[in-house]
Formats: C-alpha cells, sequence, structure tokens
C-alpha cells in the first residue's frame, strides 16, 4: 500500500538527527516567522528586511575570512544593518529606497570579496545563499530557541503599543509612547529573525518566507494577533511540507519551501477576490 | 463657565512663532491664544501651514523662533492632555484593526507600558464609542466602515484619554454631506460638554457654521477672537476673497467690506 509505504518514509525520516534537526528548526523558525513577519508586513516593512537579509552575508563572509562561527557574523552585521537601515528609513527623507538598495548590495559583495580571499573549500557559503536546513546543528536550534524567546517576549511585552505605533505612529507619539525606540527594537528583531530564517531558506529567500504567512493572513483576518497565530501556523505547514516534498523529491529544501508558500499565497489571493465578489 | 475661568492659564500660548519646512518658512509670526470651552476654527489654504501649525503645537515639530505653551507647559509636556485627531490621508485603509481597539489606543501613555488594559479603560472606551454613536460596530473592522463613521471612531479614541483640549486636523475630509453634519455636531456636543476645541479646515463653508470664533492662516494668522470672517481675513488668507464667496459663503458669518458693523 502506498500509505504504509509513505508511513515507514516516515520512521525512517524521523530516524536520522538531521531530519528531526530539520523539523525542530522548522517549528522554532515558523514562530519568530509568524510574529515578526506580521509586523513586517503591517508596518511595510518588506523591502528594508531583503536589505538586512543581503547585507547579513557580509557577516557570513567575514566570519569565514576569521575563521569564527558564520552565525556570529550574520548575527552582527545583521543587526548593524537593521539599525543603520532603521536610521536611513526614519531621519533621511529623500531616496530612502536607494540607500537601502545600494546597502543591500553592497553587504552582498562584502560577503563574495571576503569568501574569495579565503582560501580553501567554500561551498558551505553557498548554503547561506539558498539555506540548508538539513544542515541545522544543536547549537543553530539553540540559537533559534533563544531568538523565539526574545522576540516572542518582546512583542508580547509591547503588544499594545507595538500595534499603536504600526497603525498611527503619529498618534502613539502625541500618547508619549516611546515611538523610536520601538522601532529600534522592531528593527533587532527582523535582524535575528532573518538570521534564523538565512540557515533555513537562504538570504536570497527570506523576504518570501517572512511576508508570505503574514500576508495571507491579513487577507482574512483582521486581528494582528490572530494574524499572528495564523501566520506563524502556515509557516510552519510550508516549511514542514516543503521539506517533506524536497526529501521525496530530492529537490533543494529551501526553495521548495518558498514554492510551497508561494503557491498559497496564490490561491489565497485568488480565493480573496472571489470572497469579495461573493460579498458584494 | 465658572468663576475661575478667568483666573485658568490658557491652554495654548503661542507667541510670535514662525516656522519653516524645507528651507520656506510656512509660518511666519503666529500669536494665537487658546482658552478653555473655546471652539476656534482655523481656515486657509492647502499648504498654508496648518498642518504644520498643528505638529509643532503636538510637539512633533520645533519651531524656527517663538515659543509654544501648551498646558503651562512645553508641548511635549502638555500634550498627553490633548486628544487628537489626525488627517484622514495619514491611515493605512487596510490596518487589521477592529473599532475598540482603535479607540483603546487613546488610553495609551508612557506610564502605561507593561500594564494590560483594565476594566476601567474599557469602561471609558464604550462610554466614548456611545458619544460618538458607535457602539454597535465595536467589533467591526475598520477597513469596513465608512469614511464618516471612521472619522468618528478618530474622536473617540481623542476622547479616550479624557483631554482638555481636542485638536483635529482636516476632520471632514473626505467625509460626505450628512456625514460632515453629524460630525460637527457632535463636536458642538463635545464641546458643550468642557473640551475645548481648535480645528483646521480648509472648508470654510462648512465650520463658519458650528465654531464660535474663526481664524483665517496662511502663513500669517488673521485671528481676532471674534465669530466674523473679515474681507481683509478672506484676502489676506486666501488671496482671492471673490472666489470663496463665490462658492456660497453662509452670509451670517461674512461682515460686510471695510467692517463696518463690527
Amino acid at each position: 500500500m502506498c500509505s504504509q509505504n509513505t508511513g515507514a518514509d516516515m520512521s525512517e525520516l524521523l530516524s536520522y538527527g538531521f531530519m528531526r534537526n530539520a523539523l525542530t528548526a522548522g517549528v522554532l523558525v515558523s514562530l519568530a516567522c509568524g510574529v515578526i513577519g506580521t509586523l513586517v508586513v503591517l508596518k511595510r516593512m518588506v523591502f528594508i528586511s531583503g536589505g538586512v537579509a543581503h547585507t547579513a552575508y557580509g557577516g557570513v563572509g567575514l566570519a569565514f575570512y576569521l575563521g569564527v562561527n558564520p552565525m556570529l557574523g550574520a548575527v552582527v552585521f545583521s543587526l548593524l544593518a537593521s539599525f543603520l537601515m532603521g536610521f536611513v528609513q526614519r531621519k533621511t527623507h529623500q531616496r530612502q529606497d536607494t540607500l537601502i538598495g545600494v546597502m543591500w548590495a553592497i553587504g552582498m559583495a562584502i560577503g563574495i570579496i571576503f569568501a574569495d580571499l579565503t582560501p580553501g573549500y567554500k561551498a558551505d557559503l553557498m548554503s547561506y545563499l539558498f539555506g540548508s536546513i538539513l544542515a541545522v546543528t544543536k547549537t543553530d536550534l539553540w540559537l533559534m530557541l533563544i531568538v523565539d524567546v526574545v522576540v516572542i517576549g518582546i512583542v508580547a511585552l509591547f503588544y499594545k503599543e507595538l500595534q499603536a505605533a504600526a497603525f498611527d505612529e503619529q498618534f502613539a507619539r502625541v500618547r508619549n509612547l516611546p515611538v523610536d525606540l520601538l522601532y529600534l527594537i522592531l528593527i533587532a528583531m527582523i535582524g535575528l529573525a532573518v538570521v534564523m530564517l538565512m540557515r533555513v531558506v537562504g538570504l536570497i529567500m527570506i523576504i518570501a518566507l517572512l511576508t508570505v504567512p503574514a500576508a495571507i493572513g491579513a487577507l482574512f483576518l483582521k486581528h494582528m494577533h490572530k494574524i499572528m497565530w495564523l501566520a506563524t501556523g502556515l509557516s510552519l505547514v510550508f516549511t514542514i511540507g516543503g521539506l517533506l516534498l524536497s526529501y521525496f523529491f530530492n529537490l533543494t529544501s529551501g526553495a521548495t519551501i518558498i514554492l510551497v508558500s508561494g503557491a498559497v499565497y496564490l490561491i489565497a489571493l485568488l480565493l480573496h477576490h472571489f470572497c469579495r465578489r461573493c460579498h458584494e | 463657565m465658572s468663576e475661575n475661568t478667568q483666573k485658568m492659564p490658557p491652554l495654548i500660548e503661542i507667541k510670535d512663532l514662525s516656522a519653516s519646512y524645507n528651507g520656506e518658512r510656512v509660518l511666519d509670526n503666529i500669536n494665537l491664544t487658546v482658552m478653555k470651552d473655546d471652539f476656534i476654527g482655523l481656515i486657509g489654504p492647502n499648504g498654508g501651514g496648518k498642518t504644520t501649525l498643528l505638529k509643532i503645537i503636538l510637539g512633533l515639530l520645533a519651531p524656527k523662533k517663538g515659543s509654544v505653551g501648551v498646558m503651562g507647559g512645553t508641548p511635549q509636556e502638555g500634550r498627553q492632555h490633548i486628544g487628537y485627531v489626525p488627517q484622514f490621508a495619514v491611515f493605512d485603509a487596510d490596518f487589521p484593526i477592529c473599532v475598540q481597539d482603535v479607540v483603546r489606543m487613546g488610553r495609551l501613555g508612557r506610564s502605561r507600558l507593561f500594564k494590560p488594559y483594565t476594566d476601567q479603560d474599557d469602561a471609558i472606551v464604550m462610554e466614548r464609542l456611545a458619544w460618538v454613536d458607535l457602539v454597535d460596530h465595536k467589533d467591526r473592522a475598520l477597513s469596513e466602515l465608512s469614511g464618516g463613521q471612521r472619522q468618528r471612531v478618530y474622536i473617540a479614541r481623542a476622547l479616550a484619554n479624557e483631554p482638555k483640549l481636542l485638536l483635529l486636523d482636516e476632520p471632514t475630509v473626505s467625509v460626505d454631506i450628512e456625514a460632515r453634519a453629524h460630525i460637527y455636531d457632535l463636536l458642538h456636543q463635545i464641546n458643550q460638554h468642557g473640551v475645548t476645541i481648535l480645528l483646521i479646515s480648509h472648508d470654510l463653508n462648512v465650520i463658519s457654521s458650528y465654531v464660535k470664533t474663526i481664524g483665517c492662516l496662511n502663513r500669517t494668522l488673521h485671528y481676532h477672537n471674534e465669530k466674523e470672517v473679515t474681507a481683509e481675513m478672506l484676502l489676506a488668507g486666501y488671496n482671492c476673497p471673490v472666489d470663496l464667496i463665490a462658492h456660497g459663503l453662509p452670509h451670517r458669518v461674512l461682515a460686510e467690506h471695510g467692517g463696518g458693523h463690527e
């Protein structure tokens, strides 16, 4: 029987340590993705998130060159890029997208040059571009867990303020909320989420996994916290579903995850469109 | 209203204020005092510095010259007593949020960090929703409401912090005529309940029949604590009074040319 066959495959699958790690990573990443992705989508910070992701590659390259953990380099560069881009977006009035786009490219270029300067085998650098959820280590999982705890803790603590600042920043400012500090915290959380996602789908495809689940949620739900829950669930379905598909069809996991989410987004958009029509 | 009204310090006191935006002077030598129970409408053309003036009062922009006192302190100190209704256009129409949650934002403040909303907050939110006649819509998504209903939500939000002064930026833009009358009636009642109101608009026709006093703002302010708009004010404010009068200015607010009746 086909189902028995799959069942056997599944148990075989779970017997692999790397597969268990990959599935755990999928769960951990989905939590941060759903929560931060929702804020990114609602605050229209998709482009800036892409910029942060690509700039972080400079840190990966530098870490390789220096012989330290690439994740560490990615975290440092990602946070630096977050603050720099946040500053650009807040304090300059013109050509923000140009400046962010330029930083985006410079970060990538720095990463590539450092890779050139590093002697020896460099295939591992590719895994940061395209992701390799199957290569996730125990250390990575612990890092992801810490990021999750930090991100979820902060969002739970400042939920009403983050919502108010996302909805109407001027009003939040008049209410004397620390709007700039909240923005700084948010962008730092984006930086952390980006590093996490880099392991799973690779920095080239981070934008999709960060935004698609929340974008689908925002189509159908009218409460920010509900969107966060749905986005987390969807993100889980996409990563686990994509991972399994990639395993059974022998495909690149990161790209499969993104295509699964892209396909569901397309269906959701069509569904939303027809739902609206039915209502009218 | 009460006998100590006269002793009360002004809610807003602006002296010799000038401001620039992108290097261009948009406000020049403005003097304005807002006292308790005032209902002031400032009219002026787009680009006349109206929004800049509001932002300075709210401490969102710094003036180039002059002083601004809000509730006896700086704008940053005094603004917590202001209920602010921003211009319609600044909102993301699709933002997923329900009516009740928008109004709740009015309860936020620095002292409320780390503290969840209380039952008392919700009681006040419901009361404000009752004022603007939207209790039945409290759980609806903001994006499903009409322009007029949304504007009432923002007014309820501004009132949720029990402000001494309500500051409105173009409250009737993108609102149909019936809803406009509803909103002005509402503001009239709010003012009767002891909330001072300062609003700005480019829509002279409507506000002139509701406010207590009116001024013209176009880089300079022409405000004499009076209800009537003189031809000089219009001329100074708009530079084209004929056009405005042709649009059907309610005649009771327009003084005779030369101001002979004042």
